[in-house]
């Protein structure tokens, strides 16, 4: 069994802590793992990814094929469209959040971004920043994100991305990982509603 | 430390770096190889054990730091990207003919594709170059226990081992389990062949008899090492050579097993007698090798040969750019996985200066000026973030080389006519290989206007520290640019007037001026706020 994941968005944004909470739960599990990573001039302000995969057999390649990724994570909506050459057509989910981060002048009508995602079969979007602030932890976005992953990532247990979220925040004391859990299950709630 | 590790390639290099008893890391912060140095600089048995950590002005600097720590017979790693394989290019090939005595590793990390860098070069070319062994892992497992294998090899046979790597092995995590022993650090002990070290012709040529006939001897050790293997496959009708990371794009192709027989290269001297033996088996060769194709090129040579040969040479994979799972498995005849095609919505997102960065007021006030005053400028930049002054809305600068080139490009264009002639570049790319251009502007009392772009850090790779920090005017005058022409101005919106004022005063004034514009970088200064709250 094997799931490779394309986490995407933009420099600043933040998509490692996501991959650092799936990477300690993956761990944990006993899964093989492999995690490509972009630094340097790409962060700044420009697009980005990382390609993440699990399996519980050996993993060669560090490159997730086209066509091959099961799901693709984005804290953007226009950056989770940028991928979908490497989605699964048979069985890929799109989960992403609706906020557009606008820093380029030709950035789309979000209509035309909405009219696209919905183009394809499987598509989790969910306003990730609305639902942190409505839990009243607006920093953890990235966290409801997440859950919602949680979702369809059939590899992993939640309750094991439960304990990474606590292994991972436990340095930032217990309020900090309450409201992560939070987060996190307020995602998953909201992916279990809309699939 | 957990049994466990989740490693980038550069941090497993640096892990197994430390566990083989390093005694210090010589580096200059390149993408994708600054994590090399940040991992050991950050790791407890570095401090423990003293392991020199700061970084080096230059990647030259770096490599003769390590050299002589290598002459004392320590252990000694340098990291740099692979451009910077050129700044170190004197000592490196000095380095083959000095020979190593404690383990000299030296880790260049390549970036095809040029994600962050300004040109495809394959770092292997130096090890045919210098007559030096090259190792190429394809695992981040592999290479923690390549880099011990690096340091043994290094004394064993007295040379320095180039550790090549290349962007998707330096940036990508995986499972490292380090070894149960950490091996101690070597105790100060002097050459064997003095001779050696002092390279006079006359101790050269004897020196450069010994290495042709050492080199052989490196191909005869690749032919045997284990990290190169050949294993045969039910299919004959073609053969594969993966090198190096390659390896995995292969066999992602090929979950059950390669039908054709493969040779795998991850130690080099290219072990010819291997491939011999598998062009023995198969009509047909395919190359893969992620960077130039070096070992095809020489597969191929002048006369036709017995055996086909196929690789990026003939277009079977392309010619440029990093290699893919998918363009192996193109290059295989397999079919492609169903695919979507590229969304039309998405737009390009290029990386930007950051908003508020100091570059943007710089930039800002120096386009106010010479637009509008001096349409004749050329601007001269070099390499760092201040490079993306060259994308929209600035357009603001003419040229981008190498490290330093601006200062000295700038001063040709002024001797040829050019004026204004304005060179830019950073405090850390000034300390780097913009000061002995300083000071030829000096002797040759050059037209130009310099300036440097000051904010505190070596910013592009993250924020390393800048070796010249607090001490920018102090070096520009010592270099001997006149006081009065030594200016210094804070970057912001509401200093443009005078930002202005000065850019035009040092373009009126006929000599050697330099601008120092100074504000801290924003991603440093945010850091420094949330390390001085806790």
């Amino acid at each position: 069994m094997k799931k490779d994941i394309i986490l995407a968005g933009v420099g600043g944004q933040g998509i490692l802590s996501i991959a650092t909470v799936i990477g300690s739960a993956a761990l944990e599990q006993g899964l093989h793992l492999k995690q490509a990573e972009v630094h340097g001039m790409s962060q700044r302000g420009g697009d980005v990814q990382s390609n993440l995969r699990l399996s519980s057999e050996p993993i060669h390649s560090d490159l997730i094929p086209r066509g091959g990724a099961d799901v693709i994570v984005s804290l953007e909506p226009m950056e989770a469209l940028r991928y979908v050459p490497f989605l699964s057509k048979e069985n890929g989910w799109i989960i992403t959040n609706t906020t557009p981060f606008v820093n380029i002048p030709n950035y789309p009508e979000m209509s035309a971004i909405e009219a696209e995602l919905a183009k394809y079969p499987r598509v989790i979007a969910i306003d990730v920043d609305a639902v942190a602030k409505e839990i009243l932890s607006p920093r953890s976005a990235n966290m409801v994100l997440l859950g919602a992953v949680a979702a369809v990532l059939d590899i992993l247990e939640a309750d094991k991305l439960r304990d990474g979220i606590r292994r991972i925040f436990a340095r930032k004391g217990d309020a900090v990982v309450e409201t992560n859990l939070k987060a996190f299950d307020a995602g998953l709630a909201m992916a279990r509603e809309k699939r | 430390m957990a049994e466990k590790n989740l490693l980038l390639g550069d941090e497993a290099l640096a892990l197994g770096a430390l566990h083989a008893g390093l005694s210090g890391v010589y580096a200059y912060p390149g993408t994708p190889s600054t994590e090399i140095t940040e991992f050991i600089q950050a790791h407890p048995l570095a401090a423990e054990r003293k392991v020199h950590n700061v970084w080096s002005s230059n990647e030259k600097t770096a490599m003769e730091g390590a050299l002589g720590m290598s002459y004392a017979g320590k252990r000694a790693l340098v990291c740099m990207k692979h451009v910077g394989m050129n700044v170190c290019a004197d000592p490196l090939m000095g380095s083959a003919m000095t020979g190593a005595n404690g383990g000299l590793v030296v880790a260049a990390c390549d970036d095809p594709s040029m994600h962050s860098s300004q040109n495809e070069q394959d770092s292997r070319f130096w090890g045919t170059f210098g007559m030096m062994p090259v190792f190429e892992p394809s695992s981040q497992q592999e290479t923690y226990t390549m880099a011990r294998a690096a340091f043994e090899y290094s004394e064993k046979r007295g040379i320095p081992v180039i550790m090549r790597l290349t962007t998707r092995m330096a940036h990508s995590r995986a499972v490292v389990e380090p070894w149960k022993d950490i091996q101690e650090q070597n105790e100060l002990h002097y050459p064997e062949h003095p001779r050696r070290w002092v390279t006079l012709p006359v101790n050269a040529r004897v020196r450069n008899r010994e290495l042709i006939k050492d080199y052989a001897q490196f191909e005869e050790d690749a032919a045997e090492s284990a990290f190169n293997f050949l294993k045969d496959g039910p299919d004959h009708s073609m053969g594969i050579i993966a090198c190096g990371i390659s390896y995995n794009y292969l066999m992602e192709n090929f979950p059950q097993g390669c039908p054709f027989p493969v040779l795998k290269v991850s130690q080099y001297p290219f072990p010819r007698k291997m491939a011999q033996e598998l062009a023995g088996m198969v009509p047909k060769i395919l190359v893969i090798e992620e960077g130039q194709p070096l070992v095809e090129e020489r597969l191929r040579g002048v006369f036709p040969i017995g055996t086909e040969i196929i690789g990026r040479i003939d277009n079977t994979l392309p010619r440029d750019g990093e290699l893919s799972p998918d363009a192996v498995r193109k290059a295989l005849g397999l079919p492609a996985l169903e695919a979507y095609p590229a969304s039309e919505v998405v737009a390009p997102r290029p990386p930007a200066l950051c908003i508020g960065c100091g570059h943007r007021d710089f930039y800002t006030a120096l386009n106010n000026v010479l637009k509008k005053d001096y349409p004749t400028a050329r601007v001269f930049s070099d390499i760092g973030c201040y490079t993306l002054g060259y994308m929209a809305p600035f357009n603001a600068i003419h040229t981008c080389v190498e490290m330093g080139a601006s200062f000295t490009m700038a001063q040709g264009a002024a001797y040829s006519g050019t004026w204004p002639s304005v060179g830019v570049l950073g405090d850390s790319t000034f300390t780097h290989s913009g000061m002995t251009g300083l000071l030829d502007a000096v002797n040759g009392k050059a037209d130009v206007v310099l300036c440097i772009s000051d904010n505190l850090t070596t910013a592009m790779t993250g924020g390393q520290d800048s070796a010249g920090t607090g001490r920018i005017e102090a070096i520009c005058e010592g270099l001997g640019v006149e006081k009065e022409h030594i200016r210094t101005i804070v970057p912001l919106p509401k200093n443009y007037p005078e930002m202005e004022r000065v850019i035009r005063e040092e373009i009126e004034y006929h000599g050697v001026s330099v601008i120092v514009c100074r504000r801290e970088c924003l991603q440093t200064l945010r850091r420094h706020a949330k390390t001085a709250a806790k």
